[in-house]
Parts: structure tokens; C-alpha cells; sequence
């Protein structure tokens, strides 16, 4: 068995990040979970946060995502993602932005479908916001 | 016989139509390339999903209560048509092409008494639907490819989509829009997106499918992620669909400017043919002139 996960990070425009990494820790749904070698292959959603990728025992790269899937299998993980980015890019003006045209959208939604969207936009600006501090 | 003056206008002016239609056949080329290369990069993203769409499907092949957004809700009669087309035209049959299918659809579903309306992404589309179906039209979106294009458009058509079907104005959506098969060929294809069909493309990782849906351990439940999935699935398709579209117009445009360039190559060698003789015509009757004129001395 080899000792490493092989670690993919997709949007819908283009393949953002493929490598091998140690341990990958995902922010998924139902909480975040570590992915190392030899994972039970699953499907879950995940949840607006940080990726950390581990490498020699500490995190060698963070990355933010607004939520999206995992695909993990014994020897992959695939995360798909919206939106990513490095943590070291995100901005706080940018996120401070984004909170309030999320408030504002959620505020003119008049209907269910709307609403939901906004408050997915919402959390995600939100956490987008949190790991600005991080 | 025209004459000389007039020739050479027109040979100058075909000579610049050239340097236009030669001139964009290379921007075509260049989008091109940049076209298929987003296509080709958005690839990775649409597979993954549609295989995950496809194990959690299977799952809910025939059991009641899957959700609406999969299944249909039961109806058949109000339909949607998203018709991808371009904003501009000098692009061959690539418009009137997919126009041309669009009509017939719409034609025969009404026959069949459904009713039918029409999304229109790009101006030229709508101008082929409008003269027969005007009144299907919902609305246009234009300038959705100026840069390529936006997966953040395809998700804002995708929430109204899914708004309309909520709402009951619609029970089955179909996106049609120009398949990229080559550079030089598209192919007009519907695309039924709800309820959602699973297409050729998961078939060939049927095996593999079968294998992983049987390992997969779900969180939260199948049903919460299905829910979940379904809607960005929307999306991924609605932006698959442009960006084929995308490469398929660039393509087309390169073709048809290809074309024109050549005939205009043709135009001009007919052209200067005649300008030639023309002009050796007038030299001889000159020529002619002088020396029945020093015979008469």
C-alpha cells in the first residue's frame, strides 16, 4: 500500500489542484474528517471551511472552499468544489463584501428556491469571513 | 464590357473583404483554442459529478418518493426550451442550424398540445425563433460568451430554471445547443436536463460504477445528497452546454471565414482575368487605331 492519498480539487471551470499529500482533512457535512491512506471509499457533502493538507505532520497548505462533494477511495480523494481558494489569498474586504450582497439576496428572495440559494450564499460568505481570522 | 476603372474597384474592394474574413478566421482559430481549452478543463469536474449522479440514480431507479428534480413530477405537458445559440452571426449554419431544430420541436410538441416556452441565450437564436414563436419567448440573456463562458451564469440560469420548475410553470426541460464534435463539425443536440437523464457518457463507466456503488459509504444519506447534488448537476449540464456551444461557434465561424477567404481568392483570380483583358483589348484597338491611322497617310 503506498503512503500516500492522491488529493483533487475541482471546480466546475478547471482542475485546480491534483498531488500527493499524506493526510488531507476535509470540512465535510456531517463534520470534518481526515483522509489517509486506505480510506473507506464514500460519498459525502461538505460543508463551506478549510481544507488542510498535511505533509510530513503539519499542514503544508490550506485551502478555502465554499462547499461542494468528496469522493474518497482508497487511494483518492476528490473534492468538488465551486469555489477555492488558498487561504493565504482571501481577502477581508472581499468576504465583508460578499456577506452583505448574501444578506441582500436574501432579503429580496421571494421564493423557497431563492431563499436556499441565498442562505448557501450566506454561509459560505460566512465562513469565507471565519477563515479570514484563521 | 465594363470598364477598367470599375474593374479595379471592385478587385480592391473583394481584396479588403478578404483581408476581414482572413482576419477572423484567425480570432476564430485563437478563441478556439482557448474555448476548447476550457471545455476540455471543465471536463474533470462534469465527469466526477455525473458519476457520482449516476451510482446515487441507480439507487432510485423506480422507488417512489426520489426527488422531483430526478424522477419528473409525473407531468408532461409544459415544456422549456433553453436554445443555446450565439450573439453574433457570420458563423455559417451554425444558428440557423440549431434554429431550424428548435422550430421543429417547438412546432411539434405544440401540435401534440403541449405548451412550450423558450430561454434564449444569445441574440441570434432568438432572432431565428421570433418570427415563427415569438410569443414562446421568455427572455434573452446576451453577452453570456463575451469572455467565455461563466460558470456563475450558467448557476443564476440554473436557480431559474429550478424556480420555474418548483413553481409547476414547468415539467420537463430540454437544452438544445451545438455539440462540439470536430472544428469543423457540430451537431445540433437536445439535452433533457429535467427531469435529468442519465447520458452516455456514465455508460461506459458502468462497470466501474457498479463496483463503487456497491463500496460507498454515504454521509449524510443518499437522499440528502441527492438533493443536494441535483442542483449543482443542473448547473455543471447548463455549463457543459455553453461551453460546447462556445468552442461549436468559434469553429463554425473559423469554417465559414475560411470559406469566404477562398472565395474571395476565387473572386479575385476571375476578376483580374478580366481586368487583363480588358485592358489588353484596349491596348490593341489602340494599337489598331494608330496603324489604320498611318495607313491612311
Amino acid at each position: 500500500m503506498t503512503d500516500t492519498v492522491q488529493f483533487e480539487l475541482v471546480s466546475p471551470a478547471k482542475l485546480l489542484l491534483s498531488e500527493d499529500v499524506e493526510m488531507v482533512v476535509v470540512p465535510g457535512g456531517e463534520g470534518d474528517f481526515g483522509v489517509l491512506p486506505g480510506h473507506t471509499p464514500m460519498l459525502t457533502t461538505v460543508r463551506p471551511g478549510i481544507i488542510d493538507i498535511y505533509e510530513n505532520d503539519k499542514i503544508a497548505k490550506r485551502i478555502f472552499v465554499e462547499g461542494g462533494f468528496a469522493e474518497v477511495s482508497g487511494t483518492r480523494c476528490a473534492v468538488l468544489a465551486e469555489e477555492a481558494i488558498a487561504l493565504d489569498e482571501l481577502n477581508r474586504d472581499h468576504a465583508e463584501a460578499r456577506l452583505q450582497k448574501a444578506n441582500d439576496a436574501l432579503q429580496a428572495a421571494d421564493n423557497d428556491i431563492a431563499k436556499k440559494d441565498a442562505e448557501r450564499e450566506l454561509r459560505a460568505a460566512e465562513a469565507m469571513l471565519a477563515a479570514c481570522g484563521a | 464590357m465594363p470598364n477598367l476603372k470599375d474593374l479595379k474597384i471592385r478587385i480592391d474592394s473583394v481584396k479588403s473583404t478578404q483581408k476581414i474574413t482572413s482576419a477572423m478566421k484567425m480570432v476564430a482559430a485563437a478563441k478556439l483554442r482557448k474555448a476548447q481549452m476550457s471545455a476540455e478543463s471543465a471536463r474533470p469536474y462534469a465527469e466526477r459529478m455525473e458519476a457520482m449522479v449516476g451510482a446515487l440514480a441507480k439507487s432510485f431507479d423506480g422507488v417512489q418518493g426520489a426527488p422531483e428534480l430526478l424522477a419528473g413530477n409525473g407531468k408532461d405537458e409544459k415544456h422549456l426550451i433553453v436554445l443555446v445559440s450565439s450573439d453574433r452571426g457570420l458563423c455559417g449554419g451554425f444558428n440557423a442550424n440549431i434554429g431550424r431544430f428548435a422550430r421543429n420541436k417547438i412546432a411539434q410538441l405544440q401540435q401534440a398540445g403541449k405548451s412550450v416556452k423558450v430561454l434564449c441565450l444569445g441574440r441570434k437564436g432568438r432572432d431565428q425563433v421570433r418570427r415563427q414563436f415569438g410569443e414562446t419567448i421568455l427572455e434573452t440573456m446576451e453577452d453570456l460568451t463575451k469572455n467565455g463562458a461563466q460558470y456563475s451564469d450558467a448557476d443564476a440560469i440554473a436557480l431559474r430554471i429550478r424556480t420555474m420548475f418548483e413553481e409547476g410553470e414547468i415539467d420537463v426541460c430540454t437544452v438544445v445547443y451545438n455539440k462540439f464534435v470536430s472544428a469543423i463539425t457540430q451537431e445540433v443536440t437536445p439535452l433533457q436536463v429535467i427531469p435529468f437523464q442519465l447520458d452516455e457518457v456514465e455508460s461506459n463507466e458502468e462497470e466501474e460504477n457498479d463496483e463503487l456503488k456497491a463500496l460507498y459509504e454515504y454521509e449524510p444519506s443518499e437522499e440528502d445528497i441527492l438533493e443536494e447534488l441535483l442542483p449543482r448537476n443542473l448547473s455543471v449540464q447548463i455549463f457543459r452546454a455553453m461551453l460546447e456551444s462556445f468552442a461549436s461557434e468559434q469553429g463554425a465561424r473559423m469554417a465559414a471565414m475560411d470559406n469566404a477567404t477562398r472565395n474571395a481568392g476565387d473572386m479575385i483570380d476571375n476578376l483580374t482575368l478580366t481586368y487583363n483583358r480588358a485592358r489588353q483589348a484596349a491596348i490593341t484597338s489602340e494599337l489598331i487605331e494608330i496603324i489604320s491611322g498611318a495607313e491612311a497617310l
